[in-house]
């Protein structure tokens, strides 16, 4: 690796870091701005103009906030817990490919940290270790509500994570890599992935709500049930990592979601844009054309949770296994008998 | 048993058809109605920067009010007090001194009136007893405070302000 690509990569790994967190430090002023305008209400606007300082406000809340932990805790676990959480929410962004490559005097430099030819299943890697976070911070507290919470979480990850590998296998049938990159380049223009696998993209959306807690399916966090869930137990920054982590989560999950469905960084008529404006500017667009479809599926997310009420436990159940892993098989045997059809 | 006005419904519970199962078409409607709500104009009043339009008949702050030539018109009567049921009202007479004739309007007044504004219901029943025309509920919400004595209003805060001479 030549060292100009080295610096870059560290760059680029700096700047998705801040991205990341910025992203998910806005997405709470940003869910609670977009709670308020579906609710008829104003939101916060008190901490600079519109309340735009408002996370920061939250934030340096959260640090000055007591640092609790039980005496009947298992201290080092109970640590590792929110740690883990964190964690792995921000290592999911690597694979993620956030623009086509820009040249910069003669190299051309990836806008993606690291492709590997396994994109997809080690994003599944690290969203199946996310639980771990939950599950730990949870037994650590040695408190039944946190317990039962942490339970929750991680049988509705494993079971959905299950119609979520199916419904992405219908994908893969159709791309034949599982390179995040090979599968953004080969969705050029407008030949996204949603037109050719609806169903699949529903069943994975589905998904993807269960698999970053959010609502309808954020029983691990169920306040009328569990006080707080997981996280009961949890003060200070250690908690505002638990929520931090939810929102990275949810910047990833959208951000993959663009990738593999939505087209990533490609939009109709690039061609004849990069032809008029030049490589450069056409990557760059293209960025900004991913962050727009990452931001209008995070408002979709919370859209859906000032919409929705949440699922009865054996209602989250039953929609996973009897009725997503059918209809994802279905899917499978559906994509392969058309795509055989149509060669 | 036969209901008491005749009236009944009969109710048939269907079985729900495949679109109602498949939850979607539903939760695009709840989607849709949540949108609406997006674009209305926010409810909220932002108090204190912008009020509430009050009606006329509001009862907010009392003030004891003076005469035309700015003399104070309470005479410590004491029939405000009698008559408030929350018991907020207390009082202490006085007797006017000589060159104090441009203050107080009687030969007697209050030296100290006091309400306790945790205490105040804002019915209003002071001003209908009083016989001076001395109380009135006449002025703005109680603004918040951070310690309950300071909720005890005295003449200070009561009294109208004197008149521009």
């Amino acid at each position: 690796m030549e060292t100009t690509d080295l610096i870059f990569r560290i760059v680029l790994i700096v700047v998705i870091f801040a991205i990341s967190l910025v992203v998910a430090m806005y997405s709470t002023y940003a869910e609670r701005k977009v709670a308020a305008f579906f609710q008829d209400r104003i939101g916060p606007n008190r901490a600079g103009p519109w309340g735009i300082l408002q996370p920061l406000a939250d934030g340096g809340k959260m640090f000055l906030k007591e640092e609790i932990i039980p005496t009947n805790a298992t201290g080092f676990l109970f640590i590792v817990g929110p740690s883990l959480a964190i964690l792995t929410a921000c290592i999911g962004s690597a694979v993620i490919p956030w623009g086509s490559a820009i040249a910069i005097g003669g190299h051309t430099f990836d806008l993606q940290v690291t492709d590997i030819n396994v994109g997809v299943l080690y994003i599944f890697g690290v969203v199946s270790l996310g639980v771990y976070g939950i599950m730990i911070g949870g037994w650590a507290s040695n408190n039944k509500y946190s317990l039962l919470g942490a339970i929750r979480a991680a049988s509705q990850n494993i079971s959905y994570e299950i119609s979520m590998g199916l419904s992405i296998i219908a994908l893969l049938m159709l791309t034949g890599t599982l390179s995040l990159k090979e599968i953004a380049e080969q969705q050029h223009g407008f030949a996204w992935n949603v037109w050719r696998q609806p169903l699949g993209f529903i069943l994975f959306l589905v998904c993807a709500f269960a698999e970053t807690n959010r609502s309808p399916f954020d029983l691990p966090e169920c306040e009328t049930e569990l006080v707080g869930g997981y996280h009961t137990e949890y003060s200070s920054m250690k908690l505002g990592f638990y929520l931090f982590a939810e929102y990275i989560n949810m910047f990833i999950s959208s951000a993959v979601m663009a990738t593999l469905y939505w087209g990533g960084y490609n939009y109709p008529f690039m061609d004849n844009f990069a032809a008029w404006a030049g490589p450069n500017p056409a990557a760059i667009f293209g960025v900004v054309v991913l962050f727009g479809k990452i931001f209008f599926s995070i408002f979709f997310f919370m859209w859906v949770r000032w919409t929705i009420p949440r699922f009865r436990y054996d209602q989250l159940m039953d929609l996973g296994w009897k009725i997503l892993i059918p209809l994802a098989i279905a899917n499978i045997v559906l994509t392969g008998v058309i795509s055989t059809l149509l060669k | 048993m036969e209901s008491l006005s005749n009236k009944r419904k009969v109710l048939e519970v269907k079985p729900l058809n495949f679109l109602e199962r498949a939850y979607l078409p539903a939760i695009v409607g709840g989607l849709s109605t949540t949108m609406k709500h997006f674009f209305k104009k926010p409810v909220t009043i932002s108090y204190p920067e912008e009020k509430r339009e009050f009606s006329e008949n509001f009862r907010g702050m009392h003030s004891l009010k003076r005469d035309e030539n700015g003399k104070e018109r309470c005479t410590a009567c004491g029939l405000c007090a009698l008559s408030c049921p929350a018991e907020a009202i207390t009082m202490t007479a006085a007797e006017r001194q000589k060159g104090e004739e441009h203050l107080y309007r009687e030969e007697k007044y209050a030296a100290v009136y006091e309400i306790n504004m945790l205490r105040c219901i804002f019915c209003g029943l002071c001003e209908e007893a009083c016989p001076k025309e001395a109380i009135y509920l006449d002025g703005d919400i109680v603004p918040s405070d951070y310690l309950r004595k300071d909720f005890i209003y005295g003449k200070d805060k009561l009294v109208e302000a004197p008149l521009n001479q």
